[in-house]
């Protein structure tokens, strides 16, 4: 929530908009939200990091001021206390606002390849790195070859200099 | 450019809002003709090089020189505007105000888009005319081209400032007032962040230059790699730093402590710096070994790539973020062709010449050459997964119709293991010996390292509570890291006993050693303060003291203070340890009127193992005000730990086979005296 006033404040035609936005600041996780029960609270904490703030900017609920955050902490915690499990109470906030709210993606449809696209790339870059490596440690090495014809002149003028 | 108001708006109000006025027109105009000097730096220089015609090559570096002389005319002159909030240009009124203090009117110079754009091409201008003045040794060819295409990428800036993001544009009637800098951005570790970032970011531009430079030449030998070398260890430096302060003002101002949120922009700026870690150690294999070359120019192209893509991702809102600039489809739309004509220009001009990269040196397959072979796929992949994760939402939605999020719990575990990995063999590699490495020495050498970081990890797990294995994992890295540069410094000993040898080992060692131990350093404040910190949030009342771990904590009070251009709640707490009293913290919650916006200022008692971080919230009805109260372990390490990399990499960079590279360029210009022929 402040950092979307941060971002917001850039942007002057949405200054307005802030103002109303900080009029109904709530900071992040108040006192009296939190359960009782030290081990609900915190299984709450838990999920609470996971889920998105939806208004907000990359932002988990937990950290955010907005007041819909908020709205969404006492949501969690009221199913926790009804007795849902941590997925059931996920399960439930993806039901009302979609996947968005997730900020880890499910590896669901064409997702995989989002948690798969790392370890490719990394086996493949293994497998040519391995035949490059194979092809220098068997290669002969290079001679006086390399050099091109100006850098043969050079040569030539440096060693005559010396001598 | 466009203009509808009159040159002097101001002019009926007396002598000095003339001054002001004409301070004004003369940056604009700079600007202006620094954009024409780069057309000419782009194409005059370029046509002699192809045509070895010396007076066209030669005209590089005096405009070089010219051109960052005249941009910084231009950038002197809006700080000037905002200095003496000369309200009748549009950026200072959006950006500042009459009653903040002066550093802030400075960094307000750079805390919107058209300014931070002028300091973009400040610094681009300045790294072309560094390689103009500290590129005597270069083969005149060469240097032509270097200066060449980095006058094109300014080229393209300037005109993209000009066309969509000029600052000098004025307001037709003045108001008296500015609307104040963002108050989350008035801060001392805030100011500074930005012109650190650019300078890395941008400096890579050189790097760019010179992978194309000697595409179009069609020669990469070990030369290049010790030209390229210092220009990336600079920006890999700068970024480094950068970077931290970024990551350090997010832990104490934005009140939780967060010091890394995995936000595009904050992804923009580290994906440059991966890429960058990579290109500086492949350059060293080009240098010593004349091997990783085509790669080593492709990094060079795309860490320059990846910085553009940062500057498309901050500045054209695709990605909703939390510190987007001005979100405007016309300036992203330029800024992509920007992207594409210099990325995909040179990667085409790389596919066309990859061919003349033949690798020379010969090597094994266990040797110091596979190591970083090693290095630079993490560190490759490493980029690619941010990369993935930061655009996947843009993905999904634009073929898969989906709406999804991907946040910091996806990096933390898809990005992670690959550092957990560098880390591992990083002692390693960094010991074994060039061509033919001998693994079974090494092992030995680095066995009293490996147990004691054993035995630190072992400690750590038998003491936490809890079975993460995070807290362990980075205390093993961390002393692993550490305890393995040090073997490695050493190690350089032989069996002599005289420790004023390790004085006159080459700076390049040092460096390499300290970089490295402060990655160590890193890694375990990281995950020091990911495993085990503690937080406390209540209301607390006046003089009741409570208990946060084995800290007592009392609020003693709260007092309204008045600030040069806020209003705050200042609470006054008491921190004891053991009933001694270690610390009196002030933690405030600002309003600033102007801004019409509240910040929460932390007050953070800073220790070598923790940090007791405080944070004051609203005053409740029933008396008592909210209170946040964190112990944040080995929280100070990580940055820490990003000075100690930027310290090993300002080290290696005074070590003294450039400054002998340096020292060549003037018997080099000797010799110029007979042209090349």
């Amino acid at each position: 929530m402040r950092r979307l006033i941060v971002w917001l404040g850039r942007s002057p035609a949405l200054l307005t908009l802030a103002f109303l936005l900080v009029a109904n600041l709530a900071a992040a996780v108040q006192p009296d939200e939190m359960l009782d029960d030290p081990a609900l609270e915190a299984r709450a904490r838990e999920i609470s990091k996971g889920l998105r703030c939806l208004v907000c900017q990359n932002e988990n609920i937990d950290d955010s001021n907005a007041s819909l955050a908020r709205d969404l902490r006492l949501l969690v915690r009221e199913r926790l206390v009804e007795g849902d499990s941590n997925e059931e109470v996920v399960e439930y906030l993806v039901d009302r606002y979609g996947e968005f709210v997730l900020l880890k993606p499910t590896s669901g449809g064409w997702n995989w390849l989002l948690w798969a696209a790392g370890p490719i790339l990394f086996v493949l870059a293994l497998i040519t790195a391995g035949f490059y490596l194979r092809g220098r440690a068997t290669a002969t090495p290079a001679s006086e070859a390399g050099l091109s014809d100006e850098e043969r002149a050079r040569l030539r003028q440096i060693l005559d200099e010396q001598g | 450019m466009n203009r509808a108001v009159p040159r002097f708006p101001l002019a009926g109000r007396g002598r000095f809002n003339i001054h002001k006025g004409m301070v004004t027109e003369l940056g604009h105009f700079a600007l202006i003709l620094a954009f024409l000097v780069a057309c000419v730096q782009a194409v005059v220089p370029m046509v002699g090089a192809q045509k070895r015609w010396p007076g066209w090559m030669a005209v590089a570096e005096p405009a070089a020189t010219a051109q960052f002389l005249l941009t910084a005319l231009s950038f002197a002159a809006l700080t000037h505007a905002f200095i003496t909030s000369d309200f009748s240009l549009r950026v200072v009124v959006q950006n500042s105000h009459s009653a903040k203090p002066m550093l802030y009117k400075i960094s307000g110079v750079w805390g919107n888009h058209e300014g931070s754009m002028l300091l973009w091409v400040l610094i681009l201008s300045l790294f072309g005319a560094l390689a103009a003045w500290f590129g005597g040794n270069l083969p005149p060819t060469l240097r032509a081209r270097v200066l060449g295409v980095q006058a094109m990428v300014g080229v393209a800036f300037f005109a993209f400032i000009l066309f969509t993001s000029n600052p000098f544009l004025r307001m037709a009637v003045p108001p008296f007032d500015g609307q104040d800098l963002n108050p989350l951005l008035q801060d001392p570790g805030l100011a500074f962040h930005p012109p650190f970032l650019y300078l890395g970011y941008v400096g890579l531009s050189i790097c760019f230059s010179f992978a194309v430079a000697a595409l179009i030449e069609g020669r990469v030998d070990a030369a290049w790699g010790r030209w390229v070398r210092p220009w990336t260890l600079l920006s890999w430096v700068f970024l480094t730093i950068g970077i931290a302060l970024g990551s350090w003002w997010a832990y104490y101002e934005l009140g939780w402590g967060g010091f890394w949120f995995w936000d595009p922009v904050e992804n923009a700026s580290f994906m440059p710096w991966l890429l960058a870690a990579a290109l500086l150690h492949s350059a060293i294999v080009v240098e010593k070994r004349e091997a990783l070359k085509s790669w080593t120019v492709l990094l060079a192209i795309l860490a320059f790539g990846f910085s553009l893509i940062g500057t498309f991702i901050v500045r054209s809102g695709v990605l909703t973020s939390v510190h987007a600039f001005a979100t405007d489809p016309e300036r992203g739309v330029f800024i992509l062709g920007i992207l594409v004509f210099f990325t995909g220009g040179a990667l085409t001009l790389f596919a066309a010449r990859a061919n003349v990269m033949q690798a020379k040196g010969v090597f094994g397959i266990v040797s110091r050459e596979s190591a970083l072979v090693v290095n630079n796929i993490l560190l490759a992949v490493a980029c690619f997964v941010v990369f993935t994760g930061t655009l996947w939402p843009l993905v999904a939605e634009m073929l898969f119709d989906r709406k999804l999020s991907v946040g910091a719990p996806f990096f933390n575990m898809a990005f992670t293991p690959f550092m957990v990995v560098l880390g591992a063999i990083l002692p390693i590699g960094a010991m074994l010996s060039w061509k033919r490495g001998k693994p079974g020495r090494v092992m030995r050498q680095l066995a009293p390292a490996f147990v004691l970081a054993l035995a630190v990890a072992g400690l750590f797990w038998a003491m936490q509570t809890g079975r993460s294995l995070l807290g362990p994992i980075g205390m093993f890295l961390g002393t692993w890291l550490i305890a393995g540069s040090l073997t490695d410094i050493l190690s350089r000993l032989g069996k002599s006993r005289d420790f004023g040898r390790l004085l006159r080992l080459p700076r390049a060692d040092w460096g390499k050693a300290v970089a490295h131990a402060g990655l160590g350093v890193c890694m375990a404040g990281i995950a020091g303060l990911m495993a085990w910190e503690q937080e406390d949030i209540r209301v607390a009342q006046l003089n009741e003291p409570f208990t946060v771990d084995r800290f007592e904590i009392e609020l003693l009070g709260v007092e309204r203070v008045q600030g040069p251009n806020y209003i705050s709640d200042m609470g006054e707490v008491a921190v004891r340890e053991e009933g001694r009293e270690i610390a009196h913290l002030y933690p405030e919650k600002r309003t600033y009127p102007v801004a019409q916006m509240p910040t929460t200022e932390a007050a953070i008692d800073y220790r070598f193992l923790r940090d007791v971080y405080v944070v004051i919230g609203d005053a409740q009805q029933g008396g008592g005000w909210t209170m946040r109260v964190y112990i944040k372990p080995l929280a100070n390490w990580i940055w820490a730990g990003a000075i100690l990399m930027a310290l090993g990499g300002a080290l290696s960079l005074s070590d003294r086979r450039f400054r002998v590279a340096a020292g060549a360029r003037k018997s080099a210009k000797l010799r110029q005296g007979v042209p090349a022929e």
